[in-house]
């Protein structure tokens, strides 16, 4: 045998392999005479268009993907291990780290998770500032998916634009918070600071600039031939495989499909507000885009709502065996003094019981299930992510697409490795 | 014999009859219903629940290391519906030497989710296609999330490639 066959030889037998493998596509025989052409190239892990550190190993005929498996875990820090070692309380900020676009929607999931183990009744003002932050988050989110997915196909411009928008936002989480993007602000019983002094016509101004600049990336893309060109009729996967996929979010709702946890499980009083779950058929990139776009209108709006009707009350739930007391309280009153101590020393105890929380994150179905084996440390922390949902779908997606159309796809993906690899 | 809060539930009498005590155990935890499933039947309760119950995505899957009480390991299913709005739990206890039955021919989407169990558990996954490390390096050796491989320490370790 020569060289050149064993090499064939050996690609067919890993073929053998690969064809039992689900995630992977099958190889169809009348491709096979072109084994001796094909090429496997790594995509990643330092590939701009992965945004992260995500390794696709790509077989390649010509300029034609033939198959595509993604190889994830290059991030991994072991968040849910850590959760285990800690007190409740000590885990939100880890749950920043996992999604670090969206880190407020991770702070609610996992807020509302213990809550619903402790029982926690939270007032309205702490409900409707975290959907007012929350939705501020998916802008945020939404601005950098447009501006890094509009630069991989080509188009400079939005980035600026979006990247110049998110600053104010970030800027907002920063008042408000004391961090731009590790925000940690939503808390089990409410939130971590009082709202600072001034936020109303912070926010109400900075809103007011942001749909300006959504429109204008909308000018700049939505009937671009270039854009069209490169986002139509690609991507594209039947709707049946996506959600057998475990496909969600957007991509679903670009495919048709009307689903929405903040509409189909509400929770943090979001049926109090009135907004539209935007969706579209076409279920290709340009679809994806649709989506998204109509999605940040929509949670202009619900930030407008939230800004009229602001209840007034307290920012946090009256449980002084969860919550930190006043640092006022603390120098004056020896209860809470002693809730003090007892809350940095020990922790606070969580009934025993499981529960798994849904939240809409920008990227999808974001859960959260939270085991307590009645300690103050949680027993299993499970992050149900939606990138790694959305991920596990790009070898199928890439399958049979050129080379330089597998940017665009990733691109209307949105995923987040830290998300993924947890 | 189903179990008494079930026993109405036309889903539940459905996977009853085709595979009789599959069921084991029911329980109402505060975000919905938890069904605990005799290890030998999840992929054929699965297959039912998809088919009649209308389960069309599985949302998760993940493990609870209970060590030192036996049986050790319980594994979790999140099961969605789209059509009737509706969430379930699949939950099934085993010990540390046992294997499940992948569901992977159920639902694709359990691929990588069965992957990181058995990484971070090792718990095999019996039928499963391509059951090898997803989040540690392939030449690692134990399972981080069981609760006897420690949280602090160091260890290194370089691919051979």
């Amino acid at each position: 045998m020569k060289e050149g066959e064993a090499h064939v030889a050996s690609l067919d037998a890993e073929h053998e392999l690969a064809i039992e493998d689900p995630s992977g596509i099958e190889i169809a025989p009348d491709q096979r005479s072109s084994l001796a052409r094909r090429m496997t190239l790594n995509m990643g892990p330092q590939h701009p268009s992965t945004h992260g550190v995500l390794r696709v190993v790509l077989e390649l005929d010509g300029e034609t993907i033939l198959k595509a498996r993604p190889e994830i875990g290059y991030l991994h820090t072991g968040i849910e291990k850590q959760c285990e070692g800690r007190k409740y309380q000590q885990v939100v900020p880890l749950t920043d780290r996992a999604d670090y676009l969206s880190n407020l929607n991770n702070n609610l999931c996992y807020a509302l998770a213990v809550e619903k183990l402790l029982g926690l009744e939270i007032p309205p003002m702490a409900q409707w500032m975290r959907v007012m932050l929350c939705e501020l988050q998916r802008l945020s989110s939404h601005l950098v998916w447009l501006g890094t997915s509009a630069m991989d196909i080509g188009a400079m411009t939005p980035y600026f634009y979006t990247f110049r928008d998110r600053e104010e936002i970030l800027k907002i989480f920063e008042m408000f918070s004391g961090q731009r993007m590790m925000t940690s602000y939503i808390r089990p019983g409410g939130l971590a600071l009082e709202p600072p002094r001034g936020w109303h016509t912070r926010v109400a101004k900075v809103i007011d600039q942001l749909i300006h600049g959504i429109e204008e990336c909308d000018e700049l893309l939505t009937a671009n031939p270039i854009w069209l060109d490169r986002t139509r009729g690609v991507g594209i996967l039947p709707l049946d495989v996506m959600v057998d996929l475990g496909i969600t979010g957007p991509m679903l709702r670009a495919a048709g499909m009307k689903v929405d946890a903040r509409k189909d499980s509400p929770h943090s009083s979001y049926d109090l507000f009135d907004f539209e779950v935007p969706t579209r058929t076409a279920n290709d990139v340009y679809a994806r885009y649709e989506v998204r776009m109509e999605e940040m209108r929509q949670s202009v709006r619900i930030v407008r709502q939230a800004l009229d009707g602001m209840p007034s009350g307290p920012w946090r739930a009256d449980a002084p065996h969860v919550l930190l007391p006043d640092r006022e309280k603390m120098k004056t009153q020896m209860e809470s003094l002693i809730y003090h101590f007892k809350i940095v020393t020990e922790g606070f105890r969580v009934p025993a019981g499981s529960v798994y929380q849904v939240v809409e994150s920008p990227r999808g179905e974001l859960g959260y299930y939270v085991v307590s084996d009645g300690t103050a440390h949680p027993h299993r922390v499970f992050m149900r992510t939606p990138s790694f949902g959305n991920l596990q779908s790009l070898g199928a997606m890439l399958e049979g697409i050129l080379l330089s159309d597998s940017v665009a796809v990733m691109g209307s993906m949105d995923f987040v490795l830290g998300d993924t690899d947890r | 014999v189903l179990p008494e809060a079930i026993a109405q539930n036309p889903i539940a009498i459905t996977v009853d009859q085709e595979f009789p005590s599959s069921i084991v155990d029911v329980a109402t935890a505060v975000d919905g219903p938890v069904w605990f499933v005799a290890r030998e039947h999840i992929a054929n309760v699965c297959r039912v629940l998809k088919e009649t119950g209308g389960f069309e995505q599985l949302s998760g899957v993940t493990g609870v290391d209970w060590w030192p009480s036996e049986p050790r390991f319980e594994v979790m299913y999140f099961l969605h519906s789209f059509r009737h709005n509706a969430r379930l739990r699949l939950s099934v206890r085993l010990q540390e030497n046992e294997e499940l039955d992948s569901v992977v021919r159920v639902w694709r989407g359990a691929n990588w989710y069965e992957r990181e169990v058995f990484d971070l558990f090792g718990v095999r996954f019996n039928g499963h296609p391509n059951l090898e490390r997803i989040m540690m390096p392939a030449d690692w050796e134990g399972h981080p999330l069981r609760k006897d491989y420690p949280v602090h320490g160091h260890r290194y370790s370089y691919q051979n490639e």
